[in-house]
């Protein structure tokens, strides 16, 4: 169970964006120095706000678009110097809206069979049984194979891009925001089959989202990321019982209630938007944050070892004693 | 909708209608596209059929029977050997008339395949690939679209000489911009739209996304496109043999006819009249068609 199937290491991205007529352009760091790993069977969590990098990460990952400075191996190998194929072959994804991730033009039997007809050298009719075996698996009904998407609901295209996902057997699906797209009802039903499919094949998933009832019901360990870095790595548990790093504990209280007497929580975040073009010096958080020390504008945080999991904070530096230590762990 | 036979109509029912059903619906409801379609057939049949349909030879000239009028003048010459009258040189201009649509549709067609096939590739490129291949495209497509078409088509064919397959080539290659600006907007806009990830993603060769994802979905608005050059090109092989540069005597061509006619158009305006609106006919059931179909399929486009 411990076999590492995914390892970032040192992965970083910058984007050259144009800074307006007549003026230089300037780099956008979206992603600045990413390192973990996703074991074999695990369901490992990425939150973050809008804009923090989350989906960048993911196109790295999938072999998209290549990292600035850093590697990503895959099943040990560096997926920079593998044929495309290779790559595809161990790893898909699942996008956030099924009305765009489907061809309109093509039917739901051809969207499903792609991988492997691209993938594999497989007959026409071997595809066709995979396709209905497969179908059958994500809950799709035998006679929707020659539908189109335009005839699918929401649910039903999802389970449409699970099943092309899935059905060569990939080591590991980038899942980014698979339900934020859908109707409330069909989410649960979308989670639990990506869970039953998880726990029947033991697939690894990388779930990326911004909903993080969604997380800790799925994951086993949760990232957070903040302007392009991970803050905060934990097992679930332990990070929604208590974050250490004031942005993880910030998103943790500004998960909404159904109960509208409580009002809208207010997160101490402040209204300072983070800016991927004009990252802070120091430590990135520390114009939002409400712990901010004198020193955490001048000296960026190490990642630091804290029983099973990484925290990216000066609070918890082991040289910083002028702080009480019960104020950060609530 | 427990049925044991998938492919009963019960459980058909259940299904929404194809995108094909859906659209042969749209297109046989739309009076413009079927107006549009009921008219071009018609002139494609007659073309296709001239030489079973026309009543004499088109080349024929019989200097006595010269500038008869049409049977609905009232006039003693006029006679139903000759429906629509002869011309200047007695040649029966119903003859000429089914003949030389033969000659429109086949320069629109051609030039409109040629400039297609050129526009296509350069929009599809710049739109797929961006970046620095965008550049080169987009300035291809300015440079193009800063050229006088008539001009730049009656310097060519003064220089090299007209016929039929240099009217043909020298529209197709400058009539191309439409679907080269229109190719190019609508591959961006799929460019980004997650499919075509995924299929990066699958592992998909540039070749087999171009083809297969993006293609399909860019149909659309080519085939509306391809009418709307094919009645530019019809228009432009008009005004060029109008100006003698385009088909040559004695071919007979709509343009061609409508100059031939042009000295005695006070006299005798049926001679202008007729090739007139049989062009104005052609171009607007090409245009009332190229309407209708995006009319049809452009709801695909939203969902």
């Amino acid at each position: 169970m411990s076999e590492t199937v995914l390892e970032a290491r040192g992965v970083r991205r910058s984007f050259s964006v144009s800074g307006g007529f007549m003026k230089p352009r300037r780099a956008l760091h979206a992603v600045r120095g990413v390192d973990f790993t996703i074991r074999r069977g695990e369901v490992v969590g990425l939150v973050g706000e809008s804009g923090c990098g989350k989906s960048t990460l993911a196109k790295l990952l999938l072999g998209l678009m290549p990292p600035s400075e850093g590697e990503i191996l895959l099943e040990g190998a560096p997926i920079s110097g593998q044929d495309r194929l290779e790559t595809a072959r161990r790893i898909q994804p699942i996008f956030q809206d099924p009305y765009s991730s489907l061809n309109p033009r093509k039917s739901i039997g051809t969207i499903i069979g792609l991988p492997l007809r691209v993938q594999t050298d497989l007959g026409g009719a071997e595809i066709a049984r995979r396709v209905t075996e497969t179908m059958d698996l994500v809950g799709l009904p035998a006679r929707v194979v020659d539908s189109y998407p335009n005839q699918l609901s929401g649910g039903q295209r999802q389970r449409v891009a699970i099943a092309r996902a899935l059905i060569n057997r990939p080591s590991i699906i980038i899942c980014d925001e698979p339900t934020s797209a859908l109707d409330v009802s069909v989410q649960s039903q979308i989670l639990n089959l990506l869970q039953d499919l998880q726990r029947e094949f033991g697939l690894t998933y990388l779930l990326i989202s911004h909903d993080l009832s969604v997380v800790e019901h799925m994951a086993s360990r949760v990232a957070v990321m903040y302007l392009g870095r991970i803050v905060e790595e934990r097992p679930t548990a332990g990070l929604f019982a208590e974050a250490r790093h004031p942005y993880a504990r910030a998103l943790l209280d500004s998960v909404l209630t159904p109960d509208p007497s409580l009002g809208i929580p207010d997160t101490h975040l402040g209204a300072a938007f983070p800016n991927p073009l004009e990252i802070p010096a120091g430590c990135s958080f520390h114009p939002r944050c409400p712990k901010a020390m004198p020193r955490c504008c001048t000296v960026a945080p190490d990642p630091l070892r804290i029983g099973d999991g990484m925290v990216e904070c000066l609070l918890h530096a082991p040289d910083q004693h002028d702080e009480p230590e019960e104020e950060t762990t609530r | 909708m427990a049925v044991t036979d998938p492919v009963t109509g019960a459980a058909e029912a259940v299904l929404a209608p194809s995108p094909a059903a859906r659209m042969r619906g749209r297109a046989f409801g739309h009076a413009g596209f079927v107006l549009g379609a009921v008219i071009l057939i018609g002139i494609f049949a007659m073309a296709l059929l001239a030489p079973m349909v026309a009543p004499h030879d088109p080349f024929d000239q019989v200097l006595d029977r010269k500038l008869i009028p049409p049977v609905w003048f009232d006039s003693a010459k006029a006679t139903w050997e000759h429906p629509l009258g002869t011309d200047q040189l007695g040649r029966d201009y119903l003859s000429r008339l089914l003949y030389g649509a033969r000659i429109s549709l086949l320069i629109g067609f051609a030039a409109m395949l040629i400039s297609m096939v050129i526009g296509t590739a350069i929009g599809v490129a710049g739109g797929y690939f961006g970046g620095r291949v965008d550049m080169v495209c987009n300035f291809i497509i300015t440079t193009r679209l800063s050229l006088p078409v008539v001009l730049v088509a009656i310097a060519v064919v003064s220089l090299v000489g007209s016929s039929l397959s240099v009217v043909i080539w020298v529209l197709g290659l400058l009539i191309w911009d439409r679907f080269a600006v229109v190719m190019r907007a609508a591959t961006m806009q799929l460019r980004g739209r997650d499919f075509v990830t995924a299929a990066e993603a699958i592992g998909c060769s540039r070749a087999r996304i171009i083809l297969s994802e993006i293609m399909p979905n860019v149909m659309n608005s080519l085939i509306v496109v391809a009418t709307v050059e094919m009645a530019h090109a019809i228009l432009l092989e008009a005004a060029l043999s109008f100006l003698g540069l385009g088909v040559q005597p004695p071919e007979p061509s709509w343009g061609l006819m409508i100059s031939e006619a042009k000295g005695l158009m006070f006299f005798d305006g049926w001679l202008i009249a007729i090739p007139g609106a049989a062009l104005f006919l052609l171009v607007l059931s090409i245009n009332l068609l190229g309407d209708g179909l995006r009319d049809v399929t452009a709801p695909e486009n939203r969902s």
